[in-house]
């Protein structure tokens, strides 16, 4: 039986998982850790900490501005030595706590113990509000505010739900461990959100090539009705929500502003799920992730459990250091991910890796003319015509851009790499999509 | 009959109904243009730059010949020459307006910006600000791929290779303002001339701490506000950590000029000073 996957374009790049079978370690705790206010999509959230102000692990450091956004809490103890600006992860100087860490107290609300509690029996609005003080955000890299996702607007009825174990990026492997060591967490996780959404079923989307993990959950999911394991072919971008959506259940979730749950389904990632089990079940809000540290230079690439506002350079030490012809330190993958400008950024609820490229694999090849080979136009995922896309923003043709469906680009990648000419599609459809 | 004589008696027939039919619908639907129109648009420079507000130059020729006054028409790109005869053909009287120029507001070139990182992207400042601040280590100042260059239609600005900073031709600004438009950064302002095209400007766009600042350029406005203190006509402000010289209250008289302790402000168009031979910062673009 040929496995289930999304029709529309896609590519294949080569998957190099080095840290597929090393277990997760803990990483060391940094000595300052910096708390971006703005760790999410929407508003950023509002510091209600000052300068000289003690704080334990799990302390509200920052107000949700509004409903599209979410808090920030410390993952350290210490005091708070300023309240300044960092350059993020995005590459702009924005404001962050600045916390210097002195021991590890935790708030005495969170349960520490391992204990694994199956039954919950909280109601579906403590629920939804708990993860929004947890200050839950979607971890598969957009860092969409979760409280948002399990409201949906009233007129869709939502009857599936679907958990992203894809990991389709190339590199990274933080997902797959977090199922191979915390498979019963993320059940309870996956009930949970059943729960709340009241859906009957939860489709658990996985790529064939974690045979481990899809075995050990299906082991698991055995006894429990309604969550089923779907294998799906290798295919570049499944992990992105409307792909998925159609490989799981092959309804196609229409333009925007239509949203999945127009099509009944809500997505979620596996690392979401494990962190709304600890937000829910343990009062654990999302101070700490799992980081893929890897790259081919790297002497020890490993899966680190990470506490936000590490700097990533702490990290790349604990991988055994930053190889020397390192050119660009990636955070996240090598298709999406984005370029660091130092190894001072902090750790964040969306940092999913740390790529370390040498200058080969990294340098951009030099710019040639389209030569109309229609390569982008059959592998986009969303049936665009890339090409077409980014001569319109080239030439500041905005209209024809947003004629031609830019704003349905999910950015992706796959054109740019692809593209026999190296064109910088991506860079400039990203540039059309900004100036709608 | 011979077929060729068929044909050109077929052809010559249908083209003599159709040519009736087409001058009659011209007469009939004749339109009255205003001839003065035409006769604006051959002054404008047909640049259709918009920095009139109209669109393109025809719609601006349109709009003086429409109007009953000259009140709000201004040619952003022609000389006060130029508008005076579009008055005399709309018979209207022209209020004295001031012209304007563009004013690049960085003053980060190579030398006192050092890059920390590089932009390997296509060469454009619009996709460059999207990646990350830039190739320094200041988010706010000049990005270098010239975006305003290829928006200007009057060869008015280009690039310094020298400093990799925008150069304004004050001959040839007119101050539509297409370039401050196309700017990512809104590092470019339009301001109106004064008589002697004399300015001072605070050189920067930095809104970063004063140590920030300094550690990215070494001519970044570090907020310390000397210039505010210094300025007797209330001219200056200063807003997250950036001053700015309101050119409707300055007067000109540079006393902020000598007080900035990181030359961040500029004078141009001034005679020397007497007393100091040399200022720290050469501008005479």
């Amino acid at each position: 039986m040929s496995l289930r996957t999304f029709s529309t374009g896609g590519i294949h790049p080569k998957s190099n998982k080095l840290t597929a079978s090393g277990a997760i370690e803990p990483a060391r705790l940094p000595s300052q850790a910096v708390f971006p206010l703005s760790q999410h999509i929407g508003a950023p959230a509002v510091p209600c900490v000052s300068k000289g102000d003690r704080v334990r692990v799990g302390t509200q450091i920052a107000k949700a501005d509004g409903p599209m956004s979410a808090s920030v809490h410390s993952s350290v103890s210490g005091t708070v030595s300023k309240i300044d600006s960092i350059v993020d992860a995005s590459g702009l100087r924005r404001p962050a706590v600045f916390i210097d860490v002195e021991g590890d107290e935790w708030e005495p609300s969170i349960d520490r113990s391992d204990n694994l509690v199956i039954n919950v029996t909280m109601s579906n609005e403590k629920i939804i509000e708990r993860i929004r003080e947890c200050g839950i955000v979607g971890m598969g890299g957009a860092c969409f505010p979760t409280h948002v996702k399990l409201c949906p607007p009233q007129e869709c009825r939502i009857d599936t739900l679907i958990v992203n174990a894809v990991e389709c990026e190339p590199y990274l492997t933080a997902d797959h461990r977090l199922i191979l060591e915390y498979p019963d967490q993320i059940i309870v996780g996956v009930r949970i959100l059943m729960k709340t959404l009241g859906v009957e079923r939860a489709v658990i989307g996985i790529e064939e090539n974690k045979p481990d993990a899809i075995e050990l959950l299906r082991t698991k999911t055995q006894m429990v009705s309604g969550i089923e394991v779907m294998p799906l072919a290798m295919k570049y971008p499944q992990g992105g929500e409307k792909q998925l959506i159609e490989a799981v259940t092959g309804r196609r979730v229409p333009p925007p502003p239509a949203l999945p749950a127009h099509v009944g389904c809500v997505v979620q990632n596996v690392g979401t799920v494990f962190a709304i089990y600890e937000a829910v079940v343990k009062n654990k809000p999302l101070i700490e992730r799992v980081v893929t540290v890897t790259g081919e230079g790297v002497s020890r690439p490993c899966n680190l459990k990470v506490r936000m506002g590490t700097p990533v350079g702490q990290l790349i030490e604990q991988a055994g250091g930053m190889p020397e012809n390192t050119a660009k330190i990636v955070s996240g993958g090598p298709m999406m991910g984005r370029p660091l400008l130092g190894t001072d950024v902090p750790v964040v609820k969306g940092t999913s890796g740390i790529l370390l490229l040498s200058e080969k694999t990294a340098a951009r090849k030099e710019e040639r003319n389209c030569i109309r080979c229609a390569k982008c136009v059959s592998v986009c995922p969303m049936g665009l015509e890339p090409y077409k896309l980014a001569t319109a923003a080239e030439l500041g043709r905005w209209e024809v851009a947003r004629e031609s469906w830019v704003m349905s680009c999910i950015e992706c990648g796959c054109c740019q790499s692809t593209c026999p000419s190296h064109r910088p599609l991506l860079d400039w459809i990203r540039l059309s999509k900004k100036k709608k | 009959m011979s077929p060729i004589f068929t044909s050109v008696l077929v052809l010559g027939i249908t083209g003599l109904v159709l040519g009736l039919v087409l001058f009659s619908v011209a007469r009939k639907f004749h339109v009255e243009e205003n001839p003065k129109v035409k006769q604006i648009e051959e002054l404008l420079p047909g640049a259709n730059c918009g920095g009139c507000g109209y669109p393109g130059c025809a719609g601006f020729a349109q709009a003086c010949a429409d109007s009953s006054s000259m009140e709000g028409l201004k040619c952003t790109a022609c000389k006060d020459e130029v508008m005076r005869r579009i008055a005399e053909i709309t018979g209207h009287e022209i209020a004295e307006s001031a012209s304007r120029v563009a004013v690049v507001r960085c003053s980060g070139s190579c030398a006192n910006r050092p890059s920390v990182n590089r932009y390997d992207g296509p060469r454009s400042c619009a996709v460059a600000a999207l990646q990350n601040g830039g190739e320094t280590g200041c988010s706010y100042g000049c990005l270098g791929s010239g975006d305003c260059v290829k928006a200007c239609s009057f060869n008015a600005i280009r690039m310094n290779p020298e400093t990799g900073l925008p150069e304004v031709d004050q001959e040839k600004c007119g101050g539509c303002g297409a370039c401050a438009r196309e700017c990512p950064k809104n590092i470019i302002e339009i301001r109106n001339r004064n008589k002697a095209d004399r300015r001072i400007y605070v050189s920067c766009m930095n809104r970063d701490r004063g140590p920030v600042a300094k550690a990215a350029c070494s001519v970044a406005c570090i907020g310390c506000g000397k210039c505010v203190s210094a300025c007797a006509f209330d001219a200056i402000t200063l807003e997250d950590n950036l001053a700015y010289i309101n050119p409707d209250k300055c007067r000109l008289c540079r006393k902020c000029e000598s007080e900035c302790p990181q030359h961040s402000i500029i004078a141009v168009n001034f005679p020397p000073r007497r007393d100091e031979s040399s200022s720290p910062i050469e501008q005479n673009s």
